[in-house]
């Protein structure tokens, strides 16, 4: 009889779910301090803030990281990002063409530059393209050529996200302006294209903030003292000053302007979810 | 109501549409005169959505012909924009533009279409808004409209193009019960007005007391064509009888071996 009533209620062995579950977080926290004390105390501070924090070479700097540095660095990345858009918008429509070897060509383009390294174009624009057609000047100097480099880049990437961004606005609408009278190109234009880019609003910032970086690239064109960008103008007062601290300065530039672009993309991405409920 | 004129508005004949091998209209003849109002009704897969949206060439027939207004909209070398401007369609799942707003909506098809002018475009949406008696929704974005004020306005959308035959597929299956009766009040009123309307359609009380035609179809083939009082109140056919019951009084269908429809 008693043996039965306590069968019933089997005994607890070891951790209740709750204790579990305060033992794991407790480990982790513990992981987490070790490690933060271990880097701190690892680390020779002394060394790295001679190296990377002169405040007087950091002070030498200004104005000239923003005025020169900095918008040139802006000034690559939005020429790229309008070459991108313009190319991506085309190889996209080529990529839902009815006609095969268009849609084929845009496939051989997304494929190839997608996969290609985006230091290999600069220097394939800077050099192959010079010896391949000589006396051709790219309009606009170096300007010209970064925002070729950074759009041809782009424009695979964008390519894929605005065909997506196409095909993602449902086929009701396509079909609603058509039977209004709407030719498939007016179509496109006035009813497909603007709800696309809607969608697509969030993944292009993205691209934006990725083309901010790659702007960097540019070093290997060659740029005169005034084109320099944040890398190159970060890079060579290094080398002058023999200290790191203008990379430190230069990389804070960057986060200047990529964190805020970050916090937009996600209230857009936010937004849009709250649109789909 | 009787047909004056002597050719129809919307003539079909000897249509076949076939997805892949999946046979969905097996040759339809249908004639609607002017200012005639025919409901298609039929189970799920008999093809009446298919042969509506065929009507207007969203669906490119395998074979056969249609006419609307006269003009054959299956001759390859037609103006098929400049047909379908003649032709409004409602669709079930409304398709308003979403980043337009209720009145954008009516204009931008007139000024990119008809090339209508600015004051001009405005006026018409006015006034087929208040037609469908929406006009204090004028500046409000679609999403923020029940789903029946959504159906007036695609309804006052097609109506600002002027069309001079309106296409309806299943304008109400989308709608919760009780918004279902404002759009089909605004359908009766077209009606009244003397629009030709070819409507697909579930709702038997609007079709036998607007329509002046019902059409039954099963299986891709037209099985009756008469008035509302034969083909609902008196049907010939037992196929017809089969789908009134079940329509009509769901809850007391059997089971059925073969699921009902025709659904592949």
């Amino acid at each position: 009889m008693t043996a039965a009533d306590t069968q019933l209620q089997p005994r607890k062995k070891g951790l209740t779910r709750r204790q579990k579950r305060g033992l794991s977080r407790g480990i982790q926290y513990a992981v987490f301090v070790a490690a933060v004390i271990a880097f701190a105390v690892s680390a020779d501070w002394g060394r790295l803030k001679n190296q990377f924090a002169q405040a007087d070479i950091a002070g030498q700097m200004f104005p000239e990281v923003i005025t020169l540095a900095l918008k040139n660095t802006v000034l690559y990345t939005l020429s790229g990002f309008v070459v991108g858009l313009v190319l991506g918008m085309v190889i996209a429509l080529m990529r839902l063409s009815s006609v095969g070897p268009y849609r084929w060509l845009a496939g051989i383009y997304i494929e190839i530059f997608r996969g290609l390294p985006a230091l290999l174009i600069f220097i394939f624009i800077g050099v192959a393209v010079p010896l391949a057609f000589p006396g051709t000047e790219i309009i606009g100097g170096t300007y010209g050529k970064v925002a070729l480099a950074l759009g041809l880049v782009a424009a695979a990437y964008m390519a894929e996200t605005i065909r997506a961004g196409i095909q993602a606005v449902p086929k009701g609408q396509l079909e609603a302006a058509r039977s209004l009278g709407f030719s498939p190109a007016r179509a496109m234009v006035s009813i497909i294209i603007p709800q696309a880019f809607r969608i697509i609003l969030p993944p292009l910032t993205n691209e934006l903030v990725l083309l901010f970086k790659d702007s960097s690239l540019v070093l290997f064109l060659g740029v005169t003292l005034e084109e320099r960008e944040l890398s190159k103008y970060g890079r060579d007062l290094a080398s002058t000053t023999a200290n790191s601290t203008p990379i430190l300065v230069a990389g804070l530039c960057y986060l200047l302007v990529t964190i805020p672009l970050g916090f937009v993309v996600r209230r857009m991405e936010a937004k849009a979810q709250e649109a789909v409920k | 109501m009787t047909v004056e004129a002597s050719r129809p508005e919307i003539e079909v004949r000897g249509l076949h549409k076939s997805f892949g091998t999946n046979e969905v209209l097996k040759g339809i003849d249908l004639e609607i005169g002017q200012g005639e109002v025919v409901c298609v009704i039929g189970p799920s897969g008999s093809g009446k959505s298919t042969l509506l949206r065929c009507v207007n060439l969203l669906e490119e027939p395998t074979k056969g012909q249609v006419f609307v207004g006269g003009t054959e909209l299956t001759d390859p070398d037609v103006d098929i924009d400049a047909v379908r401007r003649r032709i409004g369609m409602v669709f079930q799942q409304f398709n308003l533009f979403p980043h337009l707003t209720v009145t954008e909506n009516l204009t931008l098809p007139q000024r990119r279409v008809l090339r209508r002018g600015k004051a001009q475009a405005a006026k018409v949406a006015a006034e087929n808004l208040e037609r469908v008696g929406l006009a204090e929704k004028a500046d409000a974005y679609p999403a923020s409209l029940s789903g029946g004020q959504q159906q007036r306005v695609a309804i006052a959308r097609s109506l600002s193009m002027g069309p001079e035959v309106m296409l309806f597929d299943e304008p109400t299956s989308a709608l919760d019960p009780e918004l279902v009766g404002d759009v089909l009040a605004v359908m009766r009123m077209l009606a009244r007005e003397g629009m030709t309307m070819m409507v697909v359609t579930h709702e038997m009380t609007f079709a036998r007391e607007v329509a002046d035609r019902v059409v039954f179809m099963d299986g891709g083939v037209i099985v009756e064509d008469g008035t509302p009082a034969r083909v609902i109140g008196a049907p010939s056919h037992e196929r017809t009888r089969h789908f009134l019951s079940r329509l009509l009084d769901p809850a007391m269908a059997d089971v059925e071996e073969n699921g009902g429809g025709d659904d592949s």
